[in-house]
């Protein structure tokens, strides 16, 4: 009889315990509930329960502790500063797979407020457990794990080295090529975090092979996998010539323009920056992403998106002309200049304005037929508003000044030279007067040199 | 004499007569004479003029003959200054044409070619129209670009690496994939809403009393929803999902894969099922056979280093019965200062003799791992076919 009645005492306390643990977890999803939890102490006993024998109430226990650091890094730091971390890593090695699913989740909420948490975790000795999780069967762990090292190596160059050198790349790569669309994802979205800072983390990236795979998945028809895929590309090409070209090589053209046609902002927009980040370097590059026709695609996706999805199509058109006059007249034949005008005119934003004068500037600096074809498009004027405005910002105001001036330089169209007579600056006006004694002066000449001729001869 | 006496009475008048007759004629002689020199003088002066004549018409002719000679050479001189002329411009004429073709030569090859950038503009707006027009979903979609063309240019200038039959084939095969897939997603989405709508109302099947309300007897031939409900399967309540047990024993890890390989149901199979034909065994002995479960032997059911994973759990229970992890440190410093004194086995600088320090010899330089062996005491298999045998023998009868 007592026996029974010790052992239920035992009972009462476990049922209690799971009660206990798993309504806290479903408290710490409504951020309401938060602060009172917080202080109410929830922390300690969190922790106690982490070491409770009963599994269930330890995954229940890291859930809601994962919950908890998700919510804002005071309380991320108090799950930092209870010393919870180095017990969380000493059981992810040992534990099942939902237990190690919520300790890769609380690791990663933790990991992403800040870099000193980051480093925390990493000091704790994490990053290997959590590759070796990276191996697991699940691919729930391996999601997990792959989130967590993501958000550990978002902070900076220092952590990424750190996950690098944890040997997390190769094991990244392989789970790129999982069959489940979510781990593809993080896994992905893992590589371009790594990629972004340095250009020797960018080449480790590329040595693991991963950049066949990624171009492979472009064709996948999830919008959210296109846009990671398309974010690590870009992230891995733009820091050196050599990457961009290895980029280039997994044949991502033309695959990558029909992105550009794809019905999410989200997917346009880092397709025209992995187009941007190529054709930047040289260019042989650029030349090689014209013929592909993806001026033209790019032109097209500007037009039907608003806003900062623009923004590195914009700069795409004016990286493309600024390398040579030809890649320019491509561009002015693409229908490129009054797509840029629209912009100009259109957007409120002032940094896209900016990036539009800029490319402007660039397509009509060459020859005069360039300024001619950008002088057409009667944007010399909105230009020249910018300039003067009040209103503008310093970047504006600085980038329309070039852009005028490069094209001014050029401009021997005279009909949009006329109307900058009348309501110019004087910097300005000298340029424009100096086109026009250019243009008139050789036909004065003539005309004088002739009459001198006939005046000789009677 | 009658002649003489008049000559005398004329004698006297004779001299006078011959003064006065030579007298008289005088100025006629004068005259005469004046007009003898006249004569003479014209005549002389004839003379001399016609000497003169004669010697100016000779002087002419000498004249004329050297200037003409004179002429003659610098008309030579000025031949050949003309003739130099002409040949030098006829030159330079001809230089000029060189020149040109070798500079517009240089320019097209080394510099810059007009006509090639004018053909691979266009070639590159056609290359944008294809990427524009390969996107427009038109059943009259034609992608016609003037073959002639691109030939034409390919012809005259087959250094243009533009790949636009690839890059518009490409295009062109993923837009159509793109389409066949949406379409057959859009079927099959199609299908499946039917049929669940089909298993949904499957009650308003006709039966052979009461025709249902897809098969109206005035009718011609029933609705196709009435064969649709015919074909579909009746909807069974929605079962509990069954959770999956956790924990990494061998059994379960074989357990969870077998759920992958040879998917099992909870559902018993229907009674009334067909009985496939020939002499097949028992079906449930035949799932007995195939499902059962792992039985590992004690040797591998347990880890190799079972021992040290069962002393860390031993050390992880005592762990979480402490209250305080730091150590209880004695309360006095009494024995602080203390020297120990140690035996006589341990003060001696030789220690004991250890069976491997005589029988091998160690070179820590050739080691490849600093931890030293395990200790690993492996089960023995003495009783692990203990009863799984077919065999009856040694069994209590």
């Amino acid at each position: 009889m007592s026996q029974r009645q010790v052992l239920q005492v035992f009972e009462q306390y476990q049922k209690a315990r799971t009660q206990f643990v798993q309504m806290v977890a479903e408290l710490a999803t409504r951020p309401q509930n938060i602060e009172t939890l917080q202080n109410a102490g929830v922390m300690s006993l969190l922790r106690t329960l982490l070491l409770d024998v009963v599994p269930t109430i330890q995954q229940t226990a890291a859930l809601a502790l994962g919950r908890l650091a998700n919510y804002n890094d005071d309380l991320a730091e108090a799950v930092v500063k209870c010393d919870i971390l180095p017990q969380l890593v000493y059981s992810l090695a040992e534990q099942n797979r939902f237990y190690k699913k919520a300790a890769a989740f609380v690791l990663r909420a933790v990991g992403k407020h800040s870099p000193q948490l980051a480093q925390a975790i990493v000091d704790c000795g994490a990053l290997d457990t959590l590759v070796i999780c990276l191996e697991d069967f699940d691919p729930g762990v391996k999601e997990a794990a792959a989130w967590a090292l993501r958000y550990i190596a978002r902070h900076n160059a220092e952590l990424s080295q750190a996950v690098v050198d944890a040997g997390a790349v190769p094991l990244l790569v392989l789970c790129i090529q999982e069959p489940e669309i979510a781990l593809k994802r993080i896994a992905a979205s893992a590589l371009s975090d790594i990629a972004k800072h340095s250009p020797e983390l960018a080449q480790t990236v590329v040595d693991a092979g991963a950049v066949a795979h990624l171009a492979q998945m472009i064709l996948n028809p999830d919008a959210k996998l296109k846009h990671q895929i398309l974010s690590a590309l870009s992230q891995v090409s733009k820091h050196s010539v050599d990457l961009a070209e290895m980029v280039v090589e997994a044949e991502i053209f033309p695959v990558v323009l029909t992105c550009l046609k794809d019905k999410d902002e989200y997917v346009k927009k880092n397709a025209s920056t992995l187009i941007r980040e190529i054709a930047k370097h040289t260019p042989e590059l650029s030349q090689l992403v014209v013929n592909a026709g993806g001026v033209a695609a790019v032109i097209d996706c500007i037009g039907s998106c608003k806003g900062n999805t623009r923004l590195p199509g914009i700069m795409m058109l004016g990286y493309v002309a600024a390398h040579s006059e030809n890649l320019a007249m491509a561009v002015i034949i693409s229908k490129g200049v009054p797509q840029l005008s629209v912009c100009l005119s259109e957007e409120p934003e002032d940094h896209i304005k900016a990036a539009a004068a800029w490319a402007l500037g660039q397509i009509g600096r060459h020859t005069p037929e360039h300024a001619r074809a950008v002088a057409v498009t009667n944007t010399l004027p909105v230009l020249l508003s910018l300039y003067m405005s009040t209103e503008s910002s310093e970047d504006l105001q600085v980038k329309s000044k070039k852009a005028i001036k490069n094209i001014l330089q050029k401009c021997t169209y005279l009909p949009a030279l006329e109307p900058f007579l009348y309501d110019a600056p004087p910097n300005i006006l000298k340029h424009v007067v100096g086109q026009f004694s250019k243009v008139l002066f050789p036909w004065i000449f003539r005309y004088t040199s002739a009459e001198g001729g006939q005046l000789s001869t009677t | 004499m009658a002649t003489l006496a008049r000559l005398q009475a004329r004698s006297s008048t004779v001299g006078n007569q011959y003064y006065f007759r030579n007298s008289v004629v005088d100025p006629f002689r004068k005259k005469e004479n004046d007009a003898a020199v006249k004569i003479q003088s014209w005549f002389r002066g004839c003379q001399v003029r016609a000497y003169i004549r004669h010697l100016n018409r000779i002087v002419t002719i000498i004249q004329k003959w050297w200037r003409s000679f004179l002429g003659r050479k610098q008309y030579q001189l000025t031949v050949q200054v003309a003739y130099y002329t002409m040949m030098m411009n006829l030159y330079n004429a001809m230089a000029v044409r060189i020149q040109r073709r070798w500079r517009g030569y240089r320019v097209r090859k080394y510099l810059f070619n007009y006509y090639y950038l004018k053909e691979y503009l266009k070639v590159v707006s056609e290359t944008n129209d294809a990427i524009r027009n390969s996107f427009v979903r038109q059943k009259e979609r034609k992608l016609a670009i003037p073959n002639c063309l691109l030939a034409h240019c390919f012809n005259h200038y087959p250094t243009i690496s533009i790949d636009l039959w690839s890059a518009r084939k490409a295009l062109e095969e993923f837009a159509e994939m793109k389409e066949r897939e949406e379409k057959k997603a859009n079927l099959e989405r199609e299908e499946k809403k039917r049929d669940y709508q089909a298993r949904k109302m499957h009650y308003l099947l006709s039966t052979k009393q009461i025709p249902g309300i897809y098969n109206s007897p005035f009718r011609k031939e029933p609705d196709p929803w009435e064969l649709q409900l015919q074909k579909a399967k009746p909807l069974t309540h929605r079962r509990p999902k069954v959770k999956q047990k956790d924990s990494t024993s061998l059994t379960d890890w074989l357990a969870c894969t077998s759920t992958r390989s040879f998917p099992r149901s909870e559902i018993l199979p229907p009674i009334n099922r067909k009985q496939c034909q020939g002499p097949f065994r028992d079906i449930t002995e035949v799932l007995e056979q195939r499902y059962r479960p792992l039985e590992p032997t004690l040797r591998v059911a347990e880890p190799i280093d079972e021992l040290k994973l069962a002393r860390e759990e031993l050390r992880r229970e005592e762990w979480l019965q402490n209250v305080n992890d730091n150590m209880f440190l004695p309360f006095s410093s009494y024995h602080k200062n203390e020297k120990y004194i140690p035996s006589m086995h341990l003060s001696s600088k030789y220690g004991p003799v250890s069976c491997k320090e005589q029988f091998r010899s160690e070179n820590p330089k050739k080691w490849i791992c600093d931890k030293d062996f395990q200790t690993i005491l492996p089960s023995f298999e003495l009783f692990s076919k203990y009863g799984k045998l077919y065999s009856k023998a040694g069994q209590i009868v």
